[in-house]
């Protein structure tokens, strides 16, 4: 295997744009949004960038096409810039590509930034977009909310969960991060709701009710990455690297062969292991001290735990209802709100992740910063659906060089 | 080797409309539907088309038959979905059948099913005439109480046939009873009484007699008396002029499914013959700007279970619907709001339907040579993980598989005409697996491990342009057969 890029290059400044129904702001402020905190926050000016990626996912319903929309937005100096697209991880693959810009030498100092317009839709939840020409001729219409579902139906029947006891563990899941949503000014939802309201909430599609499903939101997010050495060579002291940066993306086997029964993440699975692999890490559930997931549906959480051998197989519901992923528990997960209450700007979102934990690891998160100052964050970005999609996992830590 | 009837078939959608509630929404303007207001009609569902109708049919009567035997294909319709595509190449397609099967719509009256089925009578080879019909009637108007949709198949040719025609007559004759055109969209009739005595009364006894003479028969030899008719007891008023038993006259099933117009004849026919003893034989009246008539005789082959649903298995295979206003939905009688979701282009381009038709009209995937594992849809490169094998796999009807569900949901998010759209993933226990819609199901009944028959429906309509696309959904597997 590969060495892999462990600690050779570190985060130099990070922005994020307040999340939720931004009416007044095109895209292309909440980016401006965003860059302006980052750049701050790195302490350098626009002409030491080198090169720059664009991270979107339903760039119809705002920038429209190529990495032109970043240039112009942030008036870059005819630098190299790239969008990239990868459903709902764009924004780690944005991320990704300025991280091996910097890996390879082939910049000094690259800019990720993660963009979504989501509410110019007029009506509520994801866009409705075709799937190509031919998928559309035999695919079902299928939502997001529709496709996630599945995990349940899939889930209880592997582990002989009721399904009482799963939707349980759901609720908690979305109690939870409502309750840390209420303590991130920058979220979304910041509203606790209780158990009751989950459970009793209108289905939206079986088993996945208005409080199983995160929120559709604009919002930017943004980093700047450099090597360890130059951020030295800038006035950092206390530096965030990245450990790992994995992504894993379908090849049709979940959806085309009967290898795969439906409950959990295939991807997952895969880029956790190479992950863990990457960073050096043995016992993800004693090590990672911060997680950060792609809660979009409470089943995604709730499986996800278990795809990162978080919670052993099968055992995701009582860690949950146990309190283990809760903000004071073991292993907090959305410490910030996630997707679900911070919100879900498609092409930002794994940049989000990424800022709370570099907010976290830097005893920046305010009302919600975690006592003890964590020292391994993982976050994991999805995109697609649990039988076809892409996973893209991160872990950054402190830098100990 | 004897020429006639090899195998038979139907479909009746599985949504029946209980005549009560139509009564009850229109008797307000017209006092003479509570009159009609009893029993039940075939409801299509909003996927089901003449088109899917017939090809389930025609898989009904295929049942136990190979397919590679079959050289023509004849579909008979006043309701086609397509003026100008050729309907009978769509059930060709979705049937699976060889390029070189010949195929082709009748049309333009209501005998166009027992036309076709005389035609292919008189023809040689083996043809599978099918029969279906899915009518537009205005709200509040008899013809909405009276018909029915569904469809019938027969398969005819050389071999052993569980039944023989022993005689055929036809007339030609320009009686107006009733017309439809392009601009009218729904039937337009004349006074029933006057269709009655000049038309049925009229017209259809001398037919029946020559036909009878050619066969040396008497009206006293007939069993089976098939004749639709929506007038009250026309059947039993011609039985009794021709000299046919009253016990011969068959039931209209108008209790149970209404008349499915071109198709009925059909439709009672295969009734008929599902319930017909060796020896027996069978009068067949098709009525509409003139006649057709058929005598059959039944032979012990029909005695033979094959596992077809027939009309009796398809009329079981039921669920009543009282919701009236869906109904009228289901055929944009009313236009209701559909919300911003439903607006999503749903253009089809052509060349990637044809380029993409074994998969998606066949429901063709792949078997690959070389690990043995079945993929859907074909592809160049194995889909087995441990396989990767390139341009291996030959073309795998999947169509006939039985599916389990492996997960599912119901959505009430995302559009569907008819919601929540259930959904999941369909796995083919030999191999195989497909995410996919399901139909003529109901959220309770959904599980994991339940088994799914694939049946062809309408996948999208796209009203911009007119156009629809057909596709395979998944249903439970009804009882009894299929």
């Amino acid at each position: 295997m590969a060495k892999g890029i462990r600690d050779k290059v570190a985060i130099l400044g990070m922005g994020c744009s307040k999340f939720g129904e931004r009416w007044d702001m095109n895209a292309e402020d909440l980016m401006v949004e965003a860059y302006v905190e980052a750049l701050s926050d790195a302490g350098i000016e626009t002409k030491q960038i080198d090169a720059a990626w664009l991270g979107t996912g339903i760039e119809e319903q705002h920038v429209g096409k190529s990495a032109v929309p970043l240039a112009v937005a942030l008036r870059l100096p005819f630098i190299p810039v790239t969008r990239v697209e990868n459903f709902c991880a764009s924004g780690t693959e944005a991320f990704r590509g300025a991280v091996y810009a910097v890996a390879s030498g082939a910049a000094d100092i690259a800019l990720a930034l993660g963009v979504e317009k989501l509410k110019d839709t007029g009506y509520g939840g994801l866009p409705q977009r075709g799937r190509g020409t031919v998928n559309n001729m035999t695919w079902p219409n299928l939502s997001a909310p529709g496709s996630f579902a599945q995990l349940a139906a899939a889930y209880r029947a592997k582990h002989g969960a009721s399904p009482e006891d799963l939707k349980r563990a759901m609720a908690h899941v979305s109690v939870k991060s409502h309750d840390n949503g209420s303590r991130n000014p920058k979220a979304h939802l910041r509203n606790r709701i209780d158990i009751d309201t989950v459970l009793k909430a209108p289905m939206i599609a079986e088993p996945l009710g208005l409080y199983d499903c995160c929120g559709v939101s604009d919002g930017s997010a943004c980093a700047i990455v450099t090597t360890p050495e130059i951020a030295r060579s800038l006035g950092k002291t206390d530096l965030i690297t990245v450990k790992a940066l994995q992504l894993a993306v379908s090849n049709g086997s979940e959806a085309q062969h009967n290898s795969w029964d439906g409950s959990h993440f295939a991807t997952t699975r895969i880029a956790a292991k190479r992950a863990y692999a990457e960073a050096g890490i043995e016992k993800p559930r004693d090590e990672v001290s911060l997680v950060e997931v792609h809660d979009c549906f409470s089943i995604t959480e709730l499986v996800t735990m278990e795809d990162l051998y978080l919670s052993p197989e099968g055992g995701a519901i009582r860690d949950i209802l146990d309190g283990f992923y809760d903000a004071d528990g073991q292993l907090p997960c959305q410490i910030d709100g996630g997707l679900k209450c911070f919100g879900h700007p498609i092409g930002a979102s794994g940049l989000r992740m990424i800022y709370e934990m570099y907010l976290q690891m830097l005893g920046r998160a305010g009302e919600r910063q975690r006592q003890e100052t964590p020292r391994i964050g993982m976050t994991h970005n999805l995109g697609g659906f649990p039988h076809q999609n892409v996973c893209s996992i991160s872990i950054v830590g402190r830098y100990e060089g | 080797m004897t020429f006639g009837i090899l195998s038979y078939g139907a479909y009746v959608p599985r949504l029946r409309l209980q005549r009560k509630v139509i009564a009850d929404a229109n008797s307000w303007f017209n006092a003479a539907l509570k009159g009609l207001g009893k029993g039940e009609r075939a409801m299509a569902n909003w996927d089901e088309d003449p088109v899917t109708m017939a090809v389930e049919a025609a898989r009904d009567a295929l049942v136990g038959h190979d397919r590679d035997g079959v050289t023509a294909v004849t579909l008979a319709s006043t309701t086609f979905p397509f003026l100008d595509r050729l309907n009978a190449g769509v059930v060709t397609g979705a049937l699976n059948l060889d390029e070189s099967t010949a195929s082709n719509d009748i049309s333009g009256t209501q005998r166009a099913g027992t036309t076709a089925l005389l035609q292919a009578l008189n023809s040689r080879g083996q043809t599978l005439v099918a029969a279906a019909e899915k009518r537009d009637s205005n709200a509040a108007s008899p013809l909405e109480m009276q018909t029915g949709d569904g469809a019938a198949a027969l398969l005819i040719g050389e071999g052993e046939p569980v039944a023989k025609l022993l005689a055929s007559a036809t007339r030609s004759a320009d009686f107006v009873d009733h017309f439809r055109t392009i601009d009218s969209g729904t039937d337009y009739g004349w006074e029933e009484r006057w269709i009655r005595d000049a038309g049925y009364m009229t017209i259809v006894p001398p037919a029946i007699k020559a036909a009878l003479d050619k066969a040396g028969l008497t009206p006293a030899d007939i069993n089976h008396f098939v004749m639709p008719a929506v007038l009250p007891k026309l059947a039993n008023a011609m039985a009794k002029k021709a000299g046919i038993p009253e016990a011969a006259v068959r039931d209209n099933l108008s209790a149970v499914c209404g008349d499915t117009g071109a198709a009925h004849a059909l439709v009672m026919l295969v009734h008929a013959l599902e319930q017909a003893k060796a020896g027996e034989r069978i009068l067949v009246v098709g009525f509409g700007q003139g006649v057709d008539v058929m005598l059959f005789e039944v032979t012990p082959a029909n005695e033979k279970k094959t596992g077809r649903l027939g009309v009796s298995g398809h009329l079981a295979r039921r669920r009543e619907e009282t919701n009236y206003n869906k109904f009228l939905a289901f055929n944009d009688v009313v236009e209701i709001e559909r919300g911003m979701r439903s607006e999503a282009d749903k253009l089809t381009a052509l060349s990637a339907m044809w380029r993409n038709r074994g998969a998606v009209t066949s429901f063709t995937g792949g078997k690959c040579e070389k690990c043995g594992t079945l993929q859907y849809p074909i592809s160049r490169i194995c889909v087995n993980p441990n396989c990767g094998a390139v341009d291996t796999q030959k073309p795998e009807p999947f169509a006939d598989k039985t599916g389990r569900i492996n997960s599912y949901t119901a959505d009430r998010l995302t559009y569907s005409p008819d919601p929540p759209a259930c959904y999941g993933m369909i796995q083919f226990e030999e191999g195989g697996r497909w995410m996919m819609d399901f139909t003529d199901v109901d959220e309770k009944d959904l599980e994991v491990g339940r088994n799914m028959r694939m049946m062809f429906r309408v996948k999208d309509i796209d009203n911009q342009r007119g156009f629809r696309r057909y596709f395979w959904k998944a249903a439970p597997v009804a009882a009894g057969g299929n």
